[in-house]
């Protein structure tokens, strides 16, 4: 029996006793010794040129210490936000990147685009005076919708950009795609939109810059996913700051979701404003501010159709997508609606011939990137609608038309028209087992029973498959990313045998203090307790790319468990030294060196103490210490995948949707931790039905403002909108990463958007209802039953 | 002006703006960065401590309103890190947080719907937690949390 906390157990999580006591460290918490606040003062208008900028009576205030606008910042020599990840078009043509200052020159192109940054001694001062900075502003049409701003006519967000088109992109072959249409018997057709989010993490966003101009130091804590991607990105790209001489802290961080794994322009506006002022300055946005400074997610308008036989076999698809980029691209916004997104649309299904066009567009929004899925939730929406309506429209069962094309678990790998291939999966299985745990079969019971309590009831299916673990660098750079996609981690061992990890991915809230230390214990054979977790420091951590894309345990996993074994070779070099046997001779289980067919044998503490107290090791041959790093480069993205199967039931009364019962049947490969798995299934399917149900991120056109600014417009889900959830895990491993981990932290939002919308479509079928765009809030489907009972009363 | 209370059991006394917010006391004045911030309008309960025993949003509440009265934050639960409060211990045993964010609200918001109501049901307590927003776990976890915090505060544990 294992004495250790290993691989497939749940040990309560390292990370918690400070978080359930009030210790954790978040950026806000953080003070540093004469630290200044800042303040941005921000545009009202979505797109205006900046006529001049008064700053003298703001500057009078008592505790203003600076106050910097874009042009100071210009004048610096200050670089733009630089794109990481960028696409080329269908001629071959990079895509659009217009410059991106991090404060506003000449012209603001959104709400809440920065013009002005205030230093002073409290945040209450920097407020008051950011209030009394006149800025002249000529007023400039403007355009939010994005097929409005591929208009025509539609405003000039850029000079450089005609047609505020960023990258006109496609992928797939469109010639196999018209003939297999030409030979269809059917041809399904909708139209739908992926509305906006808000990511919205708990813990709004917050940098402190900190420049000691003895040193020629600089520190900047933020609230990132990536901190050694925002000290290369920052210092390289936009201030000029030599590597080592930057220091970036993400300590503990409140929820990412992909919001935070972005540079963005608070981060190197207080760093270049703690290097003039030769200290610190914090800033913490208001959740408000957020609304209109956090990066947005989806925001996609989708024509898509798919060609069938007579019996409901899959021929072809063909999908045109327009997507929102905002007005400036953000970190990887061009990679998500194209190389993130059209790869997926064969999802869990044999399509022999798909073509994927995409439109960016450029609009006067808040800028557009990666929210949790990531371009996934997308493509998966768009084929299990699809899907859906086929088999509406065909008289084929919903469950039976998905069976019917599934990729069956003999065919892996598999290999679709859309680049990528799936290296393992049993969707079939998923959906079996997904269909016992509903209890499908006792659907139509229940449906009776809410009928005869005046309610519709729908059921919804979808099945998904996602590409994460992010990335294979030799893929990645061939889609346009700007640097390798691997990742790395040092395993120290103490003379003691205790374990410190350092990692180049970033723990919050995804229990890698936990999950990271049970692989270590099990490879290692070294005490839980014993084992530490070291992450978000520059300083302190080698290298590393971060966490975003269901990465850290697939790649940060993978190279921990490579660091693993480079520590089993070294304490087995030194114990052969010490048994003065040969190393092939030496083995190492359960903890322990031993030599095979004798009783000699050393514990791992044995070993590590050794490494450090060397009084006759060989060493030309072998060094003292017993610390390794390793980097891990993925041969191909994982392919997490399952199926999900929800009940709604809908007063038609007052449009509100009740989401009864909700079953997950979720393929992550194999699993460390099962109830960090679940949690993060748990919470990943909460966020899908916050964007199925509740969510919604609005501009007025009329007037570029953003509608839903707070919590109060911007629906999230909360705990009384929740049912129970089921979820059970069925793994195939992985073929590729080496403990067959396949990432599970996006399964969640990408599987559970679209099985709601096929519920609440299902829920409104007998009145006519084909389609629903989300959220499917109370007043959108109070419209639609209201129409459609006026349509038929009038027929 | 002088703010004095009694905060986690003990007596303090703070100079402050009369304009201050009892969570910016809390987390400015008096370091105590447990309680949490994540919005502006009174709809997260990130910020949620007591007041005389009751959660209350310390976001909303002027710092000066607290004089004379009896606070209590989430630093003021545990007795020690071995002697955590029954409801502390129980968001650990079951997974009832992930990044921590939410954690000293929902665990303020919690304990007073249990000194309220010892022994509520999942729909209670999923009622309850209305004001207060998890983005992390989707809240299963923290309601089986509560359920099983409230089992151990019956116990008297
Ligand atoms: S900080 Fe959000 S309710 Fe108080
Ligand atoms: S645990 Fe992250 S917001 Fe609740």
């Amino acid at each position: 029996m294992k004495d250790f906390i290993g691989v497939g157990s749940s040990p309560k999580r390292k990370e918690d006793l400070r978080f359930v006591t009030g210790k954790g460290q978040y950026v806000a918490d953080i003070k540093r010794p004469n630290m200044l606040m800042g303040a941005f003062l921000r545009s009202p208008h979505a797109h205006a040129e900046i006529t001049s900028v008064d700053i003298a009576e703001a500057l009078r205030m008592p505790g203003v210490r600076a106050i910097y606008t874009g042009e100071d910042m210009r004048a610096d020599e200050v670089g733009g936000l630089p794109v990481g990840w960028a696409i080329t078009d269908r001629n071959g043509e990079p895509c659009k990147e217009p410059l991106h200052p991090a404060i506003a020159v000449d012209k603001v192109r959104y709400v809440g685009d920065a013009v002005a940054f205030v230093v002073a001694e409290s945040l209450e001062q920097a407020e008051a005076a950011a209030e009394l900075i006149e800025v002249d502003y000529k007023v400039l049409p403007h355009v939010t919708g994005l097929v409005e701003a591929l208009q025509a006519d539609a405003p000039q967000i850029f000079d450089d950009v005609p047609g505020n088109l960023c990258a006109d992109w496609e992928m797939g072959d469109n010639t196999a795609v018209d003939a297999a249409f030409e030979n269809a018997a059917h041809v399904t057709s909708i139209e739908l939109v992926n509305q906006r989010l808000v990511g919205n993490p708990m813990e709004p966003r917050a940098a402190i810059g900190e420049y000691e101009p003895e040193r020629g130091q600089y520190t900047l804590w933020t609230t990132s996913q990536f901190p050694h991607v925002v000290r290369l990105l920052m210092g390289e790209f936009v201030l000029g700051i030599p590597q080592h001489r930057l220091r970036v802290v993400a300590p503990d961080v409140g929820g990412g979701f992909g919001v935070k794994q972005f540079h963005y322009a608070e981060e190197a506006v207080v760093t270049w404003a703690a290097s003039k002022l030769g200290g610190a300055v914090k800033w913490v946005a208001q959740r408000s501010e957020g609304f209109i400074s956090d990066a947005h997610g989806r925001d996609h308008v989708t024509q898509a159709e798919l060609a069938t036989d007579a019996e409901g076999a899959f021929l072809g698809m063909r999908v045109k997508t327009y997507a929102n980029m905002g007005a400036y691209l953000s970190t990887f916004g061009p990679n998500i609606p194209t190389n993130l997104y059209a790869p997926l649309l064969s999802g869990v299904y044999r399509i022999p011939a798909i073509y994927c066009e995409v439109k960016c567009a450029f609009t006067n929004t808040v800028p557009v990137d990666a929210y949790r899925g990531a371009g996934r939730p997308e493509a998966t929406f768009v084929v299990e609608r699809l899907v859906d309506t086929a088999a509406l429209e065909l008289g084929i069962d919903k469950i039976e038309i998905r069976k019917r094309n599934m990729i069956p678990a003999d065919a892996y790998p598999y290999q679709t028209p859309m680049v990528v291939e799936y290296d393992s999966g049993d969707p079939m299985a998923c959906l079996g087992r997904a269909e016992e745990l509903a209890d499908v079969a006792g659907f139509a019971a229940r449906k009776a029973e809410s009928e005869a309590k005046g309610l519709y009831r729908g059921m919804g299916v979808s099945t998904y498959v996602e590409a994460c673990g992010l990335a294979p660098s030799r893929l990645a750079i061939q889609m346009g990313a700007r640097s390798g996609l691997y990742e790395s981690a040092t395993v120290r061992v103490h003379p003691s045998g205790a374990v410190t990890i350092l990692i180049g991915t970033h723990n919050h809230g995804q229990g890698h203090e936990t999950t990271f230390a049970q692989i270590v214990s099990e490879r290692l054979g070294v005490p839980f307790e014993n084992i530490d977790i070291v992450c978000g420091d520059t300083d302190k951590v080698q290298h590393g790319l971060g966490t975003y894309g269901s990465r850290s345990l697939v790649v940060g996993g993978s190279a921990l468990n490579k660091a693993a074994d480079k520590v089993i070779l070294k304490g087995r070099k030194i114990a052969a030294h010490q048994f003065e046997a040969d190393l092939e001779d030496v083995l190492f289980e359960n903890g322990e060196f031993s030599i095979a067919g004798t009783d000699k044998k050393k514990s791992f503490n044995e070993i590590a103490g050794a490494a450090y107290l060397p009084y006759d090791f060989p060493l030309e041959t072998l060094e003292p210490g017993l610390e390794e790093q390793a980097y891990y480069d993925p041969v191909n993205f994982t392919y997490p995948g399952g199926a999900h199967i929800c009940e709604v039931e809908i007063n038609p009364d007052t449009g509100i949707v009740t989401l009864d019962r909700y079953t997950a049947v979720d393929d992550v490969g194999t699993i460390i931790n099962p109830m960090i798995v679940e949690g993060q299934l748990q919470g990943g399917i909460v966020q899908g039905v916050g964007q199925a149900l509740f969510e919604h991120c609005v501009y007025d056109d009329a007037s570029g403002q953003l509608l839903s600014g707070s919590f109060m417009d911007y629906c999230m889900p909360r705990a009384d909108n929740i049912p129970h959830l089921v979820i059970e895990p069925l793994s195939t491993s992985c073929a590729h990463t080496p403990l067959g981990v396949k990432g599970c932290g996006e399964c969640g939002t990408i599987g559970s958007p679209a099985a709601v919308i096929n519920g609440v479509v299902d829920a409104l079928r007998h009145i006519g209802v084909r389609h629903v765009d989300m959220p499917a809030s109370p007043n959108r489907i109070w419209n639609i039953i209201r129409k459609t009972r006026t349509r038929v009363a009038a027929e | 002006m002088k703010i004095s209370f009694t905060l986690n059991e003990k007596a303090v006394s703070v100079d402050a703006d009369p304009a201050t917010l009892l969570a910016d006391l809390l987390r400015e004045n008096l370091n105590m960065t447990g309680t949490h911030v994540g919005c502006d309008t009174s709809q997260c309960g990130a910020c949620v401590v007591h007041l005389n025993g009751e959660s209350v949003k310390s976001c909303t509440l002027l710092a000066a309103s607290v004089d004379g009265q009896e606070v209590k934050t989430v630093e003021g639960l545990a007795k020690s890190k071995d002697e955590l409060h029954p409801m502390q211990t129980a968001f650990r045993d079951n997974h009832g947080l992930q990044c921590g964010f939410c954690t000293p609200g929902m665990l303020m918001a919690s304990i007073d719907l249990v000194n309220k109501n010892p022994e509520p049901t999942e729909g209670e307590v999923r009622d309850w937690l209305e004001g207060n927003i998890c983005r992390c776990t989707g809240y299963q976890n923290i309601v089986k949390s509560v359920l099983a915090g409230a089992a151990a505060m019956r116990d008297g544990n």
